[in-house]
């Protein structure tokens, strides 16, 4: 326990003494929360609409102003003619082209079924998505809009089928409450996994390793000696991450219980701490383990279901999704933060990060044991 | 026997280099032993078998009567290690790798300081300052102090004064010969064989293979031929001359001398060297004997 108590101040004196490392381990996490978030929202504002109304009318005038009034369009051209729409998608200074046909109003007037087309620019396949799917949804407003009007003349007409959305956790569909979170969980697997395989093979390339080896202490003390520290480390990064920029800058409160996620969190550090030792036992220098973690971070990052949804990728990704320890702490954070879920909700996703952190630590310190 | 080396075979799996090829040596307690040879001759996979940090394909060490397989913790306790790399940590103070090391090996600065006083005063104004700033003498001093801070019963040295300057280098063995008297058994490697005749007992080794072992005098006194040191002003033009010559046996540049060994060396073959020579037209010529050094041996162990 002495020597253990002496490796951990030697290893904390390198840490604060390390005038670079310090702002990535403090400073950065922080910063990229702050900012992450704001850039990666999915709610999609200013795309830019040509329209072409192939006659003006008192009601595509109408409709073209509900358009803009919503917020979500920038009318970049109204005219008559397709030349000049096509001209600017081609541009790529428009993503979507209304074209409303010549007979828009009279067909309306005489509530005959009108069919409007709607061009859309995929290169950008989210953007051109979500505008569609809004240009829709006004489209549908405004032909409910006028089908009470008729309605209110001719009483005779059908009744109407009319879905209303509820979003359940999130009514609002606030984009921060869940990449806050999820963005938080990348930024503390990333410190564990890097500094934990850096700092060790540092040790192997500056040769101390030698030092320690040839001396009386055990294997399991040096590994602990490494370890605790950025345990705590991640533990402290998570504490500010989710107290002060999550709750206090995004307001995102959880709604389960704190101590469920502090509960969570110590047995995923392990486990993300464990691949940055496993990591550090197959390379020789600090240049060839960040290359290996980046590897595997990029994997896990993608395949972790913050910027897809793990259930709309193909088999193969969701079988390696099954593997990935990030995918289960974004699902944890989730569903406490947002959906109030307790221990029992999270007993299998608690049962299989604790296995990930025995088989992953077993097997670094068999090829560390193995090595010497 | 402290130190007892039954031949070791040491050949590495990944680059297949044949490292040391049934090595057997013994070294006795409290015994300056040196291991002298280029880079590249085993000295380090010796030094590593010894440490416990390596295990040999084959053959059998001990240290202290301890084999280094089997009983490598209780080995790790009694000895000290001081490898060719500095390897100590940058980032940490003097005092705090001094410290540190103490720490590991259950002990404190305090109760040793008897022992790295001599060496540790000459550091201790920089206590404070971080190691890895250090000239290369102090961080030199600092590995010994920090080597010898749980005071081993044997100290191994690997290449302890390669790149270190002249003076650092004769200070350093001055301080060897001292924990010598402490009854330290010291293992210390070099590639320079002027420092060979410091130690106790030398092994020449090169290519994984012990040339010869015995003092440095012993070896000097082995050397089978008499040696003659020539030199003249154009030295190059002389060593092609020489070298041409059907009489010599060998010839190699000594800085100033050039050292020539005779296929049959009696008085009449050095004089006809003479009337050559100086028909050749070399100017401030000279020839004398001379007694080998560790170098000449090498050279002339050497299989060729």
């Amino acid at each position: 326990m002495q020597i253990l108590k002496y490796l951990l101040i030697k290893e904390f004196k390198q840490i604060f003494r390390n005038k670079s490392i310090l702002p990535v381990i403090f400073v950065s996490p922080m910063m990229q929360l702050l900012i992450l978030p704001l850039a990666a929202d999915y709610e999609i504002k200013n795309i830019n609409l040509a329209i072409i109304a192939e006659q003006s009318s008192t009601e595509s005038r109408r409709l073209v102003e509900k358009i803009q009034s919503s917020g979500y369009f920038k009318v970049v051209s109204n005219q008559h003619s397709i030349d000049v729409a096509q001209k600017l998608m081609e541009d790529d200074k428009a993503d979507l082209i209304l074209i409303l046909p010549y007979d828009f109003e009279t067909e309306l007037t005489q509530q005959k079924a009108v069919s409007v087309s709607v061009l859309v620019n995929a290169i950008n396949g989210v953007k051109a998505g979500v505008g569609n799917i809004y240009l829709n949804r006004i489209l549908m407003d405004y032909s409910t809009t006028l089908r009470e009007l008729n309605l209110a003349t001719t009483p005779s007409l059908q009744s109407n089928i009319e879905v209303r959305d509820s979003y359940w956790y999130n009514p609002f569909l606030v984009y921060s409450h869940f990449m806050v979170p999820g963005i938080l969980v990348l930024l503390v697997t990333m410190i564990g996994a890097y500094l934990t395989a850096l700092n060790i093979v540092k040790e192997k390339e500056l040769g101390t390793i030698e030092q320690i080896n040839v001396s009386p202490i055990k294997k399991y003390q040096f590994i602990l000696g490494k370890l605790i520290p950025f345990w705590l480390i991640g533990q402290f990064v998570f504490t500010v991450g989710l107290f002060v920029v999550a709750e206090g800058v995004y307001g995102v409160i959880p709604l389960g219980n704190v101590g469920l996620l502090y509960f969570f969190l110590s047995i995923y550090l392990l486990a993300v701490l464990g691949l940055g030792l496993l990591i550090s036992t197959y390379t020789q220098t600090q240049q060839q383990a960040m290359s290996l973690a980046f590897f595997f971070l990029m994997i896990f990052i993608l395949l972790g279901g913050l910027f897809t949804a793990i259930e709309s990728m193909p088999t193969w990704a969701r079988t390696i999704a099954q593997f990935n320890p990030i995918s289960y702490f974004i699902e944890v954070m989730r569903m406490v933060v947002m959906k109030g879920s307790t221990f029992k909700d999270l007993m299998p996703h608690f049962g299989i990060m604790t296995l990930f952190a025995i088989v992953i630590n077993s097997w670094a310190m068999w090829n560390y044991r193995k090595q010497n | 026997m402290d130190i007892i080396l039954q031949n070791i075979c040491k050949t590495y799996t990944k680059s297949g280099v044949e490292a040391l090829k049934d090595i057997s040596f013994e070294v006795p307690k409290g015994e300056l032993f040196g291991l002298i040879g280029p880079d590249g001759a085993g000295k380090t996979s010796i030094f590593r078998i010894l440490t416990t940090l390596l295990y040999p394909n084959s053959g059998k060490a001990t240290v202290l009567g301890l084999d280094t397989q089997t009983h490598f913790k209780t080995i790790r306790e009694k000895i000290g290690y001081m490898p060719g790399r500095f390897s100590l940590y940058q980032d940490l103070t003097v005092e705090e790798n001094l410290n540190f090391f103490a720490r590991l090996f259950n002990t404190t600065i305090a109760q040793n300081y008897e022992l790295i006083k001599d060496i540790y005063i000459q550091i201790e104004p920089f206590k404070n300052r971080p190691a890895g700033k250090l000239s290369g003498g102090m961080k030199q001093k600092l590995a010994l102090s920090c080597a010898l801070i749980h005071r081993p019963e044997i100290l191994f040295l690997d290449e302890p004064t390669t790149g270190v300057d002249a003076v650092s280098r004769k200070e350093f063995w001055h301080m060897l010969k001292r924990l010598k008297n402490e009854g330290i058994t010291i293992m210390v490697s070099t590639p320079y064989m002027d420092e060979a005749t410091l130690c106790e007992r030398i092994a020449l080794i090169q290519n994984g293979q012990i040339l010869s072992i015995d003092s440095p005098e012993g070896i000097q006194r082995q050397y089978p031929f008499r040696l003659f040191a020539v030199k003249s002003s154009n030295m190059s033009g002389l060593l092609r001359f020489l070298r041409a010559l059907k009489t010599v046996q060998s010839v190699f540049s000594f800085g100033e001398y050039h050292h020539v060994t005779f296929l049959n060396a009696n008085a009449s073959v050095v004089d006809e060297l003479k009337i050559d020579i100086k028909r050749a037209g070399f100017d401030q010529f000279e020839i004398k004997e001379t007694t080998p050094g560790i170098e000449d041996c090498f050279i002339q162990l050497m299989p060729s």
